[in-house]
């Protein structure tokens, strides 16, 4: 018999009932709510007449529709109604809220990990799906919808069918100037936006294991954006180094059991995936995309792709939508292309190592004068920190917005919209038509290319930007 | 839920590939959104609308007798993207029951489930040789989508199977309710749970906290 993967591994630790089929109820550890949806869920427990049955495992935070501006001036009238509702849960229902301007009040995928909330092996649940961040800790963790939500409120539990398992290695060395953030978006280019359907995807591989922590988060946050709803990384002394003395994490005698566990996960040498990739990593530069789909990217220093040399007919249909959309011609190098909106945040890159990323770029300049930028840290925790390091004094010098923690322009779900027909580099996940505001033209990179363009004033490589 | 048995409509193609949930509903009509039934006239809205709020003749929904379709046929990566169920009720409140396409988002297909919404995964030739017979005369051209006996029926009449697992089948048919069903699993829920206790103490301590 073949030895087991992560995800096996996990899977059967949580199995409550086997329900046939290759279904299960499977046992949730961690659920997160956050105010888009936690609020409605809990009127619908509250009218199907169903308790929340594990108050002490369900944590709250408000992030996607809070204003970001500073001293959170630009909330609506619903975004307030909708933290009230969260509000209520933890008051009456006993569920533990970060609130806002509270240490623990951030995007739900950044406080997870930071509070040590999220831990190797735990299964942890959303309503958003972007949980497959998690996985960067060694859990299981995917998105889920409201009814879905509902369900693990009412029974800790969840009915999931096993999904397929595909491992990716990332072998050899990244190259200088080369993040995280490059070696996803450099994978979904190269196995499309559909590659990891259906699949939970582990990423190895000896650039997985060089990544600290933060980098393995912002790799599998775009796991979705590979398909895949769940995507992790075996957790080894890194994950333990990052874990240890955070908030809500083991101590003592529990931690030392604890250990003992999680170094049991990683996948067996013997595991048989059902699908395998192996990327080179070497080969990977600076990515940006330049389409309304995250596979379509390319290098920082290549042309845009001409849709007409384009054999399949419904890449090539995608791509002259995509372009149209864009406002982009084919052949054109994308490096130079003028821009409007610069954001860095998101719950892809808005942690510590990615502020201090653009921070290193943006000392070096002033944000061009036709560009607005913003600096939206992820968290409260992260927001502190960087002032303590001084981050926000050298973005402010450089002519950048420091807000407030927050999902902010990554979703427009609080009025932080790009205007229509205007163009931003962002440094989160989706490029979708219309995701950053009706019109808006998305174009996603790491926050070091984020920062080298608003300084420029156009798409930039920050390797090309000089000294 | 609504119940699922079988389906005959029109079939409006869609055949554009990883179709995103952003696109199905903007996030910002489903901030505070009161009621599910609203959400059908926002759907698909960039590609419904021009620049000046009128409706695009070009966008297959906008036309008769499309308007009027219960089946979607759409191509790889159906619904990709965001867990917001409201592309489900927003597909839903405009008469769409079932969509068939290559593949769709895990969440999303997960979704469908719990609304009483079929998709069903069937190979591009299928889904384009079923568009094109569409095509030619969409009122009368109409698709069958029968879960009782598993089978997709082209205008044409040639019956394509497809999978469906057992469990998701009979909640289909019976229209049931997932929470009730689980809730059926309470001892063993808390036999899990104490076990879990004792044996992985760590994941438990934040109750404590
Ligand atoms: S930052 Fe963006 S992708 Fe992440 S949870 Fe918020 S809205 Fe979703």
């Amino acid at each position: 018999m073949s030895g087991l993967a992560l995800f096996d591994k996990i899977w059967r630790a949580h199995v409550a009932a086997d329900l046939g089929d290759g279904y299960a109820l499977l046992h949730v550890d961690r659920h997160l709510l956050h105010d888009l949806g936690g609020g409605r869920a809990v009127m619908d427990i509250e009218e199907k007449g169903y308790r929340l049955r594990n108050p002490g495992l369900t944590f709250a935070t408000p992030d996607h529709t809070i204003s970001s501006a500073p001293g959170r001036a630009g909330t609506t009238a619903t975004a307030g109604r909708l933290l009230d509702d969260l509000r209520r849960l933890a008051r009456e229902h006993g569920v533990r809220l970060f609130d806002v301007g509270e240490p623990g009040q951030g995007i739900v995928h950044v406080i997870g990990p930071e509070l040590g909330l999220s831990l190797p092996g735990a299964l942890i649940v959303c309503g958003d799906s972007h949980t497959c961040t998690h996985g960067g800790m060694g859990a299981l963790a995917f998105g889920i919808g409201s009814s879905e939500v509902t369900h693990v409120l009412a029974t800790q539990c969840l009915v999931q069918r096993r999904p397929k398992r595909m491992r990716v290695r990332f072998e050899g060395a990244r190259r200088a100037g080369v993040t995280p953030k490059d070696m996803i978006l450099y994978l979904i280019g190269r196995i499309g936006a559909a590659g990891g359907t259906g699949h939970a995807v582990e990423y190895a591989g000896e650039a997985v294991r060089a990544l600290d922590v933060e980098g393995r988060l912002t790799l599998c946050n775009l796991s979705i954006e590979l398909g895949a709803k769940i995507g992790m990384v075996a957790p080894d002394d890194t994950t333990f180094d990052y874990l240890a003395g955070r908030k809500f994490a083991p101590g003592g005698a529990l931690w030392e059991r604890a250990l003992a566990a999680w170094r049991r996960l990683p996948s067996d040498d013997d595991a048989v995936f059902d699908r395998e990739e192996r990327i080179d990593t070497a080969a990977i530069a600076p990515q940006v995309t330049w389409g309304t789909s995250p596979e379509q990217v390319i290098a920082a220093g290549e042309r845009i792709p001409d849709p007409a040399a384009m054999t399949d007919p419904g890449k090539r249909r995608a791509a002259e939508a995509a372009l149209d959309y864009m406002g982009l011609s084919p052949g054109a190098p994308i490096a130079g292309t003028r821009i409007d909106v610069v954001f860095i945040g998101s719950c892809t890159n808005s942690r510590l190592s990615d502020l201090r990323a653009a921070a290193a770029v943006a000392r070096r300049g002033r944000v061009a004068p036709h560009v607005r930028a913003w600096v939206v840290p992820g968290s409260e925790s992260v927001k502190r920190q960087a002032e303590a390091e001084g981050l926000d004094r050298i973005f402010r010098a450089a002519g950048f917005d420091w807000r407030e923690p927050g999902c902010s322009m990554c979703v427009a779900a609080n009025g932080e919209t790009v205007a229509p027909g205007q163009r931003s580099v962002s440094t989160s996940n989706r490029n979708f038509v219309g995701r950053q505001g009706p019109g808006a033209r998305t174009h996603l990179a790491s926050p070091a290319l984020a920062a080298a363009s608003a300084l420029a004033g156009a798409i930039a490589d920050p390797g090309a930007l000089g000294g | 839920m609504e119940k699922f048995t079988v389906l005959r409509a029109i079939a409006a193609p869609l055949l554009r590939e990883n179709v995103d949930t952003d696109i199905i509903i903007r996030i910002d009509r489903l901030v505070g959104a009161g009621r599910r039934s609203e959400l059908g006239r926002y759907a698909f809205e960039a590609w419904r609308f021009t620049a000046d709020g009128g409706e695009d003749p070009g966008f297959v929904l906008n036309r008769e007798p499309y308007r009027r379709a219960g089946i979607l046929l759409a191509l790889d990566n159906f619904a990709c993207g965001s867990s917001r169920e409201g592309a489900v009720w927003a597909l839903q409140q405009r008469g769409l029951r079932a969509v068939l396409a290559p593949s769709f988002g895990d969440i999303f297909f997960n979704n469908c489930f719990q609304n009483g919404v079929l998709p069903v995964a069937l190979p591009a030739t299928t889904v384009l040789a079923i568009a094109r017979q569409v095509e030619a005369d969409p009122e009368h051209n109409q698709v069958t989508v029968d879960l009782l006996r598993q089978v997709v029926i082209a205008p044409d009449g040639a019956e394509t199977g497809f999978a469906i697992d057992g469990l998701r089948r009979r909640k289909l048919i019976d229209g049931l309710d997932d929470i009730g069903l689980s809730l059926q699993h309470e001892a063993e829920i808390a036999a899990f749970q104490a076990r879990d206790r004792a044996e992985r103490p760590w994941l438990w301590a934040v109750e404590q906290r």
